[in-house]
């Protein structure tokens, strides 16, 4: 795997970071200084756990708690929750979400940033915080600019983009990215359903694909 | 969350009656319906801190619940309402679950508003002692 110094993650919802957590837990491995920007606290989740133990009112709070216990597992050093909305990333001011990322970059200086590829990652809120990284990263001068590496989930998004140019097997990684993913304990049942009991179906938790983004 | 019990519902209805009210409601399919099954349609709403006054309210039904309530120019509605928050005394909070324990509908009533906007720090160090960066 690649060597990096500073990676800056930005992703919309607790528990999107589970998509990649061993490949993050390998890059801190490898010495990464990873930051995780979490937009929301995917307070509008369906799950309240099964059985039901959160409501509506009660979910953000919960979710806060279960992303910083993912992150601990995982070993990301540096948490930044934004608390925008959850659903509401497309209809967030533009203008002002690209000025707080660009900040962020500017002040971090990652070599890499992962996020959701825009257009193929099926929830709004995925495509809106890709397309706001993509847009930001096209501002700064081609010579200084982080690569962007992508996650892509849409049904035959490999016929419009293309196969992914990076698979990392996590194999090693399996009791950090387990950890994490089971951290989201309101969500958990939903993410997985019975495949962590499975070694067939964990077996495909072990490759994590990511697209790098070709910026004109 | 506990199944609703309709009369204490009912009591908490009538106690909210005639004042303005903060009301909080949604209905959704899950945002990754179509995604999962092709014939299916994502669908998904909400309206969150709305101020509506009702003149009265009413739960029926044998569970799932219906709940109705008459505004000065028009109704709430909700069907579906499956589970409420009985420990809550300043809100009412009601939800209707499927059998996975996902939630359909979502009804809620409050003389305060819902929390809309999240206080989030940032937090460094999540891997050592967690220490709250101001
Ligand atoms: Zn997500």
């Amino acid at each position: 795997m690649e060597r990096y110094e500073h990676i800056l993650v930005v992703l919309p919802h607790p528990d999107d970071e589970g998509i990649i957590a061993g490949t993050l837990a390998a890059y801190i491995a490898q010495g990464a200084r990873i930051t995780y920007v979490c937009l929301t606290l995917g307070e509008m989740g369906r799950n309240m756990g099964t059985p039901p133990f959160a409501n509506r009112v009660s979910l953000p709070s919960i979710r806060k708690q279960e992303l910083i216990d993912a992150c601990q597992n995982i070993g990301i050093q540096d948490l930044r929750m934004w608390g925008l909305h959850d659903k509401t990333v497309e209809f967030e001011d533009q203008e002002r979400l690209d000025e707080r990322l660009l900040a962020t970059i500017s002040e971090l200086k990652p070599e890499l940033i992962m996020t959701f590829y825009p257009g193929y990652s099926v929830h709004p809120d995925h495509d809106a915080t890709g397309a706001a990284v993509i847009r930001t990263v096209a501002r700064i001068a081609a010579d200084t600019r982080p690569i962007v590496q992508c996650i892509a989930l849409s049904k035959g998004c490999k016929e419009m983009i293309g196969p992914p140019d990076i698979t990392h097997d996590v194999s090693r990684y399996m009791p950090q990215k387990q950890a994490a993913i089971r951290a989201h304990r309101s969500q958990f049942h939903h993410l997985v359903g019975d495949s962590f009991d499975k070694p067939d179906k964990l077996a495909r938790f072990t490759k994590e694909r990511l697209w790098t983004y070709k910026l004109s | 969350m506990k199944s609703i019990h309709t009369e204490d519902v009912q009591r908490r209805l009538d106690a909210y009656k005639g004042q303005p009210i903060y009301l909080h409601l949604e209905m959704t399919t899950g945002a990754y319906a179509s995604h999962q099954d092709s014939t299916k349609l994502t669908a998904s709403t909400f309206i969150s801190n709305a101020i509506i006054r009702y003149s009265h309210g009413l739960i029926t039904g044998h569970g799932p619940y219906r709940v109705g309530l008459k505004t000065g120019q028009g109704w709430v509605y909700s069907e579906g309402l499956t589970h409420w928050d009985d420990s809550d005394n300043e809100r009412l909070i009601m939800a209707g679950h499927d059998q996975e324990g996902k939630l359909v509908v979502g009804l809620q009533l409050s003389s305060k508003p819902f929390g809309t906007v999240n206080e989030c720090e940032d937090i460094t160090e999540v891997t050592g002692n967690k220490e709250i960066k101001k």
